[in-house]
């Protein structure tokens, strides 16, 4: 733990470095460095930080303006330029639909990234919201809560995925953001209970229990902002996850439908067609796999950062 | 050991109907089996009534649950849609996946322990970035492009395998959609090994053991690797459940008539007893396997003892 090593006694001597941070922050100068400052810092030094937070900066903007890089529609199709290779203005060439898969792999970047933010989000605040209540309070919760999530472990994910996609037939990013929601937050409740259990038995929160704190301040103020660091890491390596097994259920035909457009969708349309048309499968393909690295790239250094065992 | 085995055993019945009841309820009470059978078309109410009956659908859920689980344990696991029993698919379809997960898993185990040991042992250069690379790679692409990828390039343009599965699922096609199979689980074990072996490797007994003069390649199989692969063989364990669910993806790329093709078809065509069978067995299926995990530690890690 960063707060133990980091005695205030320490920091009050500052290095070059934190004396240039401490100019630029002066309101930071007389505060030791928290476990989130010291992974800032950490991470503001690291090229795959930055390489994978602009993609997912640019990943976002298309999603939510795909007008800014391009000006064709994705429904705007002409059968008569089925499968044909690259054209001038249509520098992915067209599908078997006629469409122009430029278009379509930039407008597919809006499903994938809000099913991977919204599903993540989700996933998160149920999972610790859940699982830190049953670390912290213990008891009948806790078993209940315990037992749930070994049978929610006790389906693989793509499996339940396709049972219960298949008879809901919803296939709109809310019905699979839902589902992804119920079948993802045992996982992070697992990491958020034993977080806040770890947490529970630190000194400091028994000296707070000591001063007569209330069970809901000792949680908000003492043990959230301890338990939280574990659950951002793992919440970020699943960001990417679930956009991979978002795509995987659209594949499979059991995610997303048309006319919503999605990667998965295009790629399996394509995949019947791979011997005559490539271009059909690879543009998509590439663009969801540049997708789901830069959020497990961001995922890896945010661990690196937050996690001080490692350095 | 005998009474941790029992403990175990027990644990897991509660587990065991919680997963069950969750996907009978989901096919059963979400979807309505007797409508899909008619597709597009409204059935009459006296035949759809009299199907229901005769498929003990006229009850409450709870009741058609254990229903349904009395068969299962008479070995009854109802009818599939063209008339088949599903212990007829089932007969065909597990020897198949059993085989591809098979060759699946030898690839994870060998491929991915022997990259761990080598970027481990070499932590910080130019092996061991290159295992890193090649796994963060492995982890992001999904396994369906992999798999379309693999298949197009290996099989259809150099020709050199098959690109899909003949009939009786023979080991050498099974090789390519083994590899699409374990990839990313392989780059998870390579990962997994890689920390651990980089943890044991400075530990004392180590030290030890190569200050007394033990070969080096004793020292590494002996001690290194004996005790960096515990968490490895839980990681193994538990994925043997992941690997024959992903075969939904992988067979139905290289066409290979198992576990996951007949779901599919089950689910298509909207077959409760198909679906709730196969899945019902691969749950089954997982839980022994994490059994079987805990088991091993006692022979991996001589330390731990069940009492």
């Amino acid at each position: 733990m960063p707060e133990t090593t980091n005695s205030p006694v320490a920091d009050q001597v500052p290095t070059p470095v934190e004396a240039v941070a401490a100019a630029a922050a002066p309101e930071q100068r007389d505060a030791p460095r928290s476990l989130w400052n010291d992974a800032w810092h950490d991470l503001r030094r690291k090229p795959v930080f930055y390489i994978s937070s602009l993609l997912i900066l640019f990943l976002i903007a298309i999603s939510l303006w795909p007008s800014l890089i391009t000006s064709t529609s994705p429904y705007a199709c002409d059968l008569g330029k089925s499968q044909m290779g690259p054209a001038n203005g249509h520098p992915f060439g067209f599908d078997t639909q006629g469409c122009d898969v430029y278009a379509r792999t930039v407008y597919g970047a809006r499903a994938s990234v809000a099913v991977g933010i919204f599903t993540t989000l989700g996933a998160t605040i149920l999972g610790s919201v859940l699982g830190g209540l049953a670390g912290f309070y213990g008891g009948w919760w806790d078993a209940i809560l315990s037992r749930i999530s070994d049978i929610f472990f006790g389906i693989p994910i793509l499996l339940g995925g396709v049972v219960f996609l298949s008879v809901i037939k919803g296939g709109s990013i809310t019905t699979v953001v839902t589902f992804m929601v119920l079948l993802g937050w045992p996982q992070i409740a697992r990491i958020a209970r034993g977080a806040v259990i770890t947490a529970k038995q630190q000194d400091y929160v028994q000296a707070a229990r000591a001063l007569g704190a209330s069970s809901s301040r000792m949680l908000l103020r003492h043990i959230a902002p301890n338990a939280l660091a574990p659950v951002i890491v793992v919440a970020t390596i699943a960001l990417g996850t679930y956009i991979s097994l978002e795509a995987t259920l659209s594949f499979l035909g059991v995610g997303l439908k048309p006319p919503t457009v999605s990667w998965g969708i295009d790629i399996s349309q394509a995949s019947t067609m791979i011997r005559n048309a490539p271009h059909m499968l690879l543009w998509p393909a590439g663009a969801l796999s540049v997708t789901v690295l830069a959020f497990i790239m961001l995922g890896d250094a945010v661990r690196d950062a937050l996690d001080p065992k490692l350095r | 050991m005998g009474r941790y085995v029992i403990r175990r055993l027990l644990q897991m019945v509660p587990v065991f109907i919680g997963t069950t009841l969750l996907i009978f309820v989901m096919v059963y009470a979400l979807g309505d089996p007797v409508a899909a059978m008619f597709g597009d078309r409204a059935p009459d109410p006296a035949t759809a009534a009299q199907i229901r009956h005769n498929l003990y659908l006229d009850h409450p859920l709870w009741q058609q649950y254990l229903h349904y689980m009395q068969g299962i344990f008479s070995g009854d696991f109802g009818t599939a849609f063209d008339g088949q029993p599903v212990t007829q698919l089932m007969s065909s379809a597990f020897p198949v996946t059993l085989r591809l997960t098979l060759v699946a898993f030898a690839i994870e185990g060998i491929i991915g322990i022997a990259l761990g040991l080598l970027a481990g042992m070499r932590r910080g250069r130019f092996a061991d970035t290159g295992v890193l690379g090649f796994t963060l790679l492995m982890i992001s692409i999904p396994v369906f492009v992999t798999g379309y990828l693999l298949q197009y390039f290996v099989a259809v343009k150099w020709q050199l395998a098959n690109p899909a599965v003949a009939d009786g699922a023979p080991f050498g096609d099974l090789i390519l959609p083994g590899i699409v199979l374990a990839g990313v689980s392989l780059a998870y074990v390579a990962r997994l090994t890689r920390t651990s072996v980089a943890e044991n490797a400075r530990a004392d007994y180590i030290r030890t053991a190569v200050a007394k003069g033990m070969p080096r390649r004793r020292v590494i199989s002996a001690h290194l690797l004996r005790n960096s692969l515990i968490p490895v063989v839980t990681f193994l364990g538990t994925d043997i459940g992941n690997l024959m669910a992903g075969a939904v993806v992988t067979e139905r790329i290289f066409n290979v008539k198992g576990v996951g093709f007949q779901l599919y078809q089950g689910i298509l065509r909207q077959n409760p007893p198909t679906v709730v069978g196969f899945v019902t067995i691969l749950v089954l299926v997982f839980l022994a396997a994490n059994l079987l995990v805990d088991l091993l530690y006692a022979v991996l890690d001589p330390r731990i003892r069940y009492a």
